[in-house]
């Protein structure tokens, strides 16, 4: 679980010196090849086995088929021995020193390995939460975006109808100023005609009137005096003989 | 199980058989170039399989600390020499 630490402080490490950025590149070379579209492999689970923290599971499994189980373990203590007896390996002062010392950190990575490990798990998992949250809100805001652009295209395509409704209007607006010239016309023709009849009409009239008025003056003016006393008493004798008919008729 | 025959210098060295080991030590690249890129080669292997994942444990980093200090062992082993228990030195 140190190891699980180092990748969590190796992240700052990358960008905090240059030399660090310098030596821990990235271990894996992304998409190189030409051909390499694959996604990126993800991390495996779990690292190479490691038996008692120090030695590699390799070692046991290269003596096993030779000497079995216990090999490596009398290996070990054949080769502490020798160390010891030859005196390869010096015991004095540091020798305690290095005991306590590993006493100490194996009892202390016995007894907190399992919550250190536990909080590095989750500051990992925060981390490929929010890049994960990162890719979700920018695969939905590009998803929304095709939608509306879909919606865009389907609004272009009712221009045309939208064109058929305005040629329509325009063609209304022509058709009723055309009409309403044509009774402007109609209407300015009928009474200019009108005012023709009625002149001939008066004209007609006024010749009729005049005659008359005419005609009767030279009839009054032709009536000579002496043929209107003869008039007058030809007049006078009718009624008499018209006035002893009736008293006749009223007697009798 | 030979398939077509691979240039010795580029096998692995498990693979290499005693015999051709001088041939394959020297065909190795030891320009400066090539000692770097084989650090590094050696870097990723390790970092790879013990630190880069998901659920690393205590090994990884052990195993780096137990050979500091027993490279340091063998650095200071000139001066640990004369606390031997031994009589005659």
């Amino acid at each position: 679980m140190l190891s699980r630490l180092v990748i969590v402080s190796a992240g700052c490490l990358k960008s905090s010196s240059p030399l660090g950025a310098g030596l821990v590149q990235a271990s894996r070379s992304l998409h190189t090849s030409s051909q390499s579209l694959a996604p990126v492999p993800a991390l495996p689970e779990k690292g190479g086995k490691v038996r008692h923290g120090i030695f590699p599971e390799e070692i046991f499994q290269l003596l096993y088929p030779k000497t079995g189980v216990t090999g490596p373990y009398m290996l070990g203590t054949g080769l502490l021995l020798y160390m010891l007896s030859k005196e390869i390996y010096v015991i004095n002062h540091e020798t305690f020193a290095a005991a306590s010392i590993g006493g100490v950190i194996i009892y202390g990575i016995k007894k907190f390995g399992p919550s250190v490990a536990a909080f590095a798990d989750k500051l990992n998992e925060e981390k490929v939460a929010k890049a994960q949250e990162v890719k979700d809100v920018a695969m939905s805001s590009l998803a929304q975006a095709v939608e509306e652009e879909k919606k865009e295209q389907w609004r272009a395509e009712g221009r045309s109808m939208l064109f058929e409704a305005k040629r329509n209007n325009v063609a209304m607006l022509l058709e009723t100023n055309f009409r309403e010239r044509l009774h402007m016309v109609t209407n300015e023709v009928k009474r200019r005609l009108d005012y023709q009849v009625a002149l001939q009409y008066l004209h007609t009239r006024m010749e009729q009137e005049h005659m008359v008025n005419w005609v009767e003056k030279s009839v009054i003016s032709s009536i000579t005096p002496q043929q209107e006393k003869e008039s007058i008493a030809k007049c006078i004798t009718d009624l008499k003989a018209l006035a002893k008919a009736t008293q006749a008729k009223a007697m009798a | 199980m030979a398939d077509r025959p691979v240039p010795v210098i580029e096998k692995r060295l498990m693979d290499v058989k005693l015999g051709e080991l001088g041939s394959w030590l020297g065909g190795r690249d030891f320009t400066p170039n090539g000692l770097i890129s084989a650090v590094r080669r050696g870097h990723d292997r390790y970092y790879n399989k013990y630190i880069n994942v998901k659920k690393g444990g205590i090994g990884g980093v052990a195993m780096l600390l137990v050979g500091y200090v027993a490279m340091s062992y063998m650095w200071e082993y000139d001066h640990i020499k004369h606390d031997r228990w031994r009589k005659y030195h």
